[in-house]
């Protein structure tokens, strides 16, 4: 993961739902850039027309709540999304991106649509480079770190398998 | 150091004397479950391991978009059963044997008291009903689960509902977790456990008690869990796969919030569009008008839920601008509801009574919504567009609201139609 990320703001309330990041009319395939095809398709329709690579999604609390479709984070990952900040994360969400390598920021920072970010993982500052307004945000856990670290969960499953011997 | 049910079983499958919240662990996974939307992305994920799945441990459901709805559907049920082929495993449960995956996972002895279960499906919180830790997990961790036979979890905080009293006749374990989250909005339980304890939830049927936990995840909880007792014991008699061990709570455990209820407080409720803690009761909302009503799910498509309904609609027929659509959760429950004369009963009353899919339940079909149409739904969730057009409304409700607001055609408290 890089230490240092910068992207155009897309900004989502609270409870923003996994129906809303992807209708579940879709889920008939796991590829990412299938499934960004119809990214906030109901929600916001403009939203898989106009994102770019590199753009980042900022929320209120309980972002990702619902069903356990790990296509939501997919589909985020297909949009070319860097990073989700939010005020609170739903866990399955939590977990999927986690475990994907969907970068997460709980934070609370004020933005708005088109806003510029700038997202330190070290110091764990987000600033509004827009506004001029900043925020912190706790370090990721220990644990999540090395799964993060050892390139997600199927590359840490890989090294387990080799040194279980299955 | 005194344990929630929760803290107790993530302690016993992490090989440790005990656990606290906030503690990462790797605990031993007694059974992971994929259904055919979540399954696909877990079997590519899978061959890239190279090794052996857990044969006995993974069970394989269809049932989100099966009997196939399109060719997209028809190859990822395809994949399933090829991965089911391809390892011979024995947990695969085709179309015509089975039905919705957690009703399935209970009904075939998966689920026991004491043991750590994982499903891709958000919905796994159910099994807490019988005592299980249960919880929804992705496809990635699901493949590596079927590897691995463990998983991290972070040890949740745990809550205490109290439930006393008993509850009026039409309102239901449904109504109960809709009251409650109500109350405490759908990050109410945000990564927490919920525990059920108290006289209404012990005197309430199994199935009522599968609907509060199954909507758990509606507050944002990683398990509902109810202490088991004699009715679960009773009910795993002759079904329960291996031995099970209860685990309880110690009496002065730590919860993070304490919660207290009167049963006789709590009416028929429904849950407006387009969140599950949007409630009100169903007698104030009498004058909003319904195209369908749908009974059916994981939440509320159990034998108890249909002979609710089915004593609601006997006699009588669904109004001439509604639809009904009736969807046994499973083909066990299907048979049983042939055998008692309730298809009959939902039949001769025009309602369409479907064989087992999660279908309209997430907007797949089988019951998907036009532009502007309103559902009164047994399902658990009323998202925006959830059950189709964008600009379509979902209401949610026990199956006895369902069924008494089809004949009215809008939505009704059954004690108004007695």
């Amino acid at each position: 993961m890089r230490s240092k990320i910068a992207g155009r703001v897309w900004k989502f309330g609270t409870n923003v739902d996994t129906d809303q990041i992807i209708p579940a009319e879709y889920l008939v395939t796991g590829d990412p850039a299938e499934l960004a095809a119809h990214a906030f398709e109901k929600a916001r329709p403009e939203f898989a027309g106009e994102v770019r690579e590199g753009d980042i999604v900022v929320a209120e609390e309980n972002f990702g709540c619902g069903s356990s479709r790990e296509h939501a984070p997919r589909a985020l990952i297909g949009a070319g999304i860097s990073c989700v900040v939010a005020k609170s994360f739903a866990r399955i969400f939590y977990r999927n991106s986690i475990n994907i390598g969907l970068p997460l920021v709980e934070a609370a920072i004020v933005a708005d649509d088109g806003d510029n970010l700038e997202i330190d993982f070290k110091s764990g500052i987000v600033k509004n480079t827009t506004k001029g307004v900043e925020a912190s945000f706790p370090p990721t856990p220990a644990f999540l770190q090395k799964l993060i670290d050892a390139g997600g969960l199927v590359e840490y499953t890989k090294t387990q398998i080799k040194n279980m011997g299955m | 150091m005194t344990m929630t049910i929760a803290e107790k079983i993530l302690a016993k499958k992490a090989g440790k004397s005990s656990v606290e919240p906030g503690d990462m662990v790797e605990a031993e996974i007694d059974y992971v479950m994929v259904n055919d939307i979540t399954g696909l992305p877990a079997f590519e994920v899978f061959e890239k391991f190279d090794c052996q799945p857990l044969r006995e441990k993974t069970i394989l459901i269809p049932d989100h978009y099966v009997p196939n709805k399109d060719v997209a559907s028809a190859e990822q049920a395809r994949a399933m059963q090829m991965f089911a082929k391809k390892y011979d495993m024995p947990n695969y449960f085709p179309v015509g044997t089975c039905g919705v995956c957690h009703q399935v996972m209970i009904e075939e002895g998966f689920v026991a008291p004491g043991r750590l279960i994982i499903g891709a499906d958000s919905h796994t919180c159910s099994y807490g009903a019988l005592g299980a830790f249960g919880t929804g997990v992705g496809s990635t961790e699901a493949a590596s689960a079927m590897a691995l036979g463990k998983l991290w979890f972070k040890v949740p905080e745990s809550q205490k509902y109290t439930v006393k009293g008993s509850l009026e006749k039409y309102v239901m374990g449904k109504d109960i977790i809709l009251h409650i989250i109500g109350e405490i909005g759908v990050d109410g339980a945000l990564y927490k456990s919920m525990e059920f304890y108290g006289s209404a939830i012990e005197s309430l049927p199994l199935a009522d008690r599968i609907s509060i936990s199954n909507m758990a995840i509606e507050a944002g909880a990683k398990a509902g869990i109810i202490p088991p007792d004699e009715k679960v014991f009773n009910y795993l008699k002759d079904r329960v796969r291996g031995d099970y061990a209860p685990l309880y709570a110690d009496s002065d455990a730590d919860y993070s919030e304490v919660y207290e209820y009167d049963a006789s407080e709590i009416s028929a409720t429904v849950a407006k569009p387009s969140l599950p803690e949007n409630t009100a009761p169903a007698s104030e909302l009498s004058h909003i008008t319904v195209d369908q009503a749908y009974l059916g799910s994981c939440t509320n498509g159990r034998i108890e839920d249909l002979r609710v309904a089915a004593e609601i609609l006997k006699g009588r027929k669904i109004a001439s601008d509604t639809r009904m659509i009736v969807v046994p959760a499973t083909k066990r429950v299907f048979e049983q509801a042939l055998s008692e004369g309730l298809i009959k009963i939902f039949l001769d009353a025009n309602a369409y009574v479907s064989g087992p899919t999660c279908g309209a339940c997430l907007g797949g079909y089988m019951g998907v919504l036009a532009k502007g149409e309103r559902c009164i739904s047994s399902t658990n969730r009323n998202f925006l567009g959830r059950m189709g057009h964008k600009e379509s409304e979902v209401y949610l409700a026990n199956p006895a609201v369902v069924a008494a607001s089809a004949i009215t055609g809008r939505i009704t408290d059954p004690s108004e139609i007695e």
